[in-house]
């Protein structure tokens, strides 16, 4: 079985919009509540590496895609969920899965101004601490 | 009685020319804890860019790092490519090929003379920093500079490599051969160095899998990957070459695997002088369609990504950067403790950290926050430990 016929198969119920851009690029959506379930089936479950994640200021909320790399095969599984709620915007996070999940929340938190729940230090990382709050560089209002 | 002593390190870290702050915990000699503290370089890149048209981001983003000056340009491009669906002509895929591995070598002399340095085998500095020389030298021949080539572009590369450098450049190869023989020799046979890096600064396999580390990091741990292989882009996969891999996860197994990648290096730039077509360089892009596309290269310091969305104008809505040492410096948590405060500094520096890309050691008394360390006092003691073990060895 090939990883997106796995990644089908198992977790059918939450996947929205299959994209395969080509064979090595592979987008999907979930709803955000189910971050935890399907983060935790690639990275546990298929052993996919996590290669970085990327938050984005749309018109209809803050996109997050969560980048998963299947080394073996060399395709990018890109899982995208839109936190519509911009005002209180939060997803879980993904730390207690592993360490490598708590940079670069940080630094959505910090950039964007996503709350992730659960995350053990939700402290700025690239920013001063003496950033002044609620100004959130990447956000597009100001556009 | 124990007390906590915290030894901070930067945010002029003394191996590297870079700011970075790390704390560390200290009880005696021991690292029990580290907080890493980076964005002192943080210039605000991502947000930049969506200010800059498609062919001005290439600049941009080269501009990350000076060591890695090609691996971020080149990430982007293999993003707009893989948005676009754009052919890249085979020469320019040839010539890409050749400066990225021209800059692996390059990347991983200095870190091979500032690690060197750092134990105090200042010959070693010396030797590497000199056999770099030339590899500058041919960069400046074929792209004008000595850092920031400006050669890649959305499509294909600015300029071409000339018939008459190619001898010239084959010729600085055929030179650099003895002296990584030299390197190699000096670091496998050389008991001080053995016992100065072996077992120090250790990253576990899973430790590795935890923190999602990459490049040599990744694969002095056990780990087979690399970006180059597993998903080629360039002409990686029309030339042969081999993933260096080792199991031990210290500093001596990161230090064997840079040192066998100059090997690799090498040869790839070889075949890729022997094979490389005639023709164009460049496919001409004028216009980017709306999408979205993912770039990723094998930096010296591992994988390289760039995400970039577009929507039909000509500049990004989004440019996601993600350098190598994002991962690897985070994984300095788990790597650098335990070990003592006479290791801590080759430990910080053996993920060949760059703090450009990613975005310091002090160290006081918790108790009278007295300064009783500084950086140089670190490599001193680095130095020291090295010399005592020598003593040893005798």
């Amino acid at each position: 079985m090939s990883i997106a016929d796995e990644i089908k198969d198992k977790l059918a119920s939450k996947v929205i919009n299959w994209h395969e851009h080509s064979v090595k690029r592979i987008y999907f959506s979930i709803k955000p509540g189910d971050i935890r379930e399907v983060a935790s089936f690639l990275f546990k479950d298929l052993g996919l590496r996590f290669a970085t994640a990327s938050g984005i200021d749309t018109p209809g909320g803050f996109e997050i895609l969560y980048h998963f790399s299947f080394d073996k095969s060399g395709q990018i599984i890109s899982v995208r969920t839109i936190i519509e709620d911009k005002q209180n915007s939060e997803i879980d996070s993904l730390a207690a899965l592993a360490p490598c999940f708590e940079w670069i929340e940080r630094e959505m938190w910090e950039l964007l101004g996503i709350n992730f729940i659960g995350h053990p230090n939700l402290t700025h990382l690239l920013l001063t601490e003496e950033w002044p709050e609620g100004k959130y560089p990447l956000r597009h209002e100001h556009k | 009685m124990s007390h906590k002593v915290i030894v901070p390190i930067g945010p002029y870290h003394p191996l590297q020319d870079e700011p970075e702050f790390f704390r560390l915990y200290v009880e005696g000699e021991k690292v029990v804890d580290i907080d890493i503290v980076i964005g002192y370089l943080h210039r605000g890149i991502e947000e930049l860019s969506e200010h800059k048209h498609f062919d001005q981001v290439t600049f941009l983003v080269e501009r990350i790092c000076g060591i890695c000056s090609t691996s971020h340009p080149f990430a982007y491009v293999n993003a707009m490519e893989d948005l676009a669906k754009i052919e890249v002509p085979e020469r320019a895929l040839f010539i890409r090929t050749i400066i990225a591995e021209m800059e692996r070598i390059h990347s991983h002399l200095l870190w091979l003379g500032l690690a060197g340095h750092f134990i105090g085998y200042n010959t070693v500095w010396m030797w590497a920093w000199r056999y770099r020389e030339p590899i500058l030298d041919m960069f400046e021949m074929i792209t004008g500079n000595r850092n920031h080539y400006a050669m890649m572009k959305v499509g294909g590369v600015r300029r071409d490599i000339k018939n008459e450098d190619i001898p010239i450049l084959k010729k600085v190869l055929d030179e650099l051969v003895p002296a990584v023989d030299m390197f190699r020799g000096a670091v496998t046979d050389d008991p001080v160095i053995k016992a100065r890096l072996k077992g120090i600064g250790i990253l576990t396999k899973q430790q590795a899998i935890d923190w999602a580390v990459v490049g040599p990091t990744a694969r002095a741990s056990g780990l087979n990957i690399d970006v180059r292989k597993d998903d080629p882009y360039g002409v990686y996969d029309r030339v042969n070459w081999n993933v260096i891999v080792e199991k031990e996860g210290d500093i001596f197994a990161k230090t064997v695997v840079r040192i066998l990648e100059l090997y690799e290096s090498i040869g790839i730039i070889r075949q890729c002088l022997d094979k490389m077509p005639k023709g164009e360089i460049d496919a001409n892009i004028k216009d980017v369609p709306p999408g979205e596309g993912i770039g990723r290269v094998e930096a010296p310091r591992g994988e390289c990504f760039h995400y970039v969305r577009s929507d039909g104008t000509n500049r990004p809505v989004r440019h996601k950067i993600r350098a190598p040492s994002y991962m690897n410096v985070a994984s300095n948590k788990v790597a650098a403790v335990g070990g003592t405060i006479s290791d801590s500094a080759i430990t910080l520096a053996a993920v060949d950290p760059c703090y450009c890309c990613t975005e310091r050691l002090i160290v006081l008394d918790k108790h009278t926050d007295k300064k009783i360390m500084n950086g140089w006092d670190l490599i001193k003691l680095s130095q020291e430990k090295t010399e005592k073990l020598r003593e040893a060895i005798k």
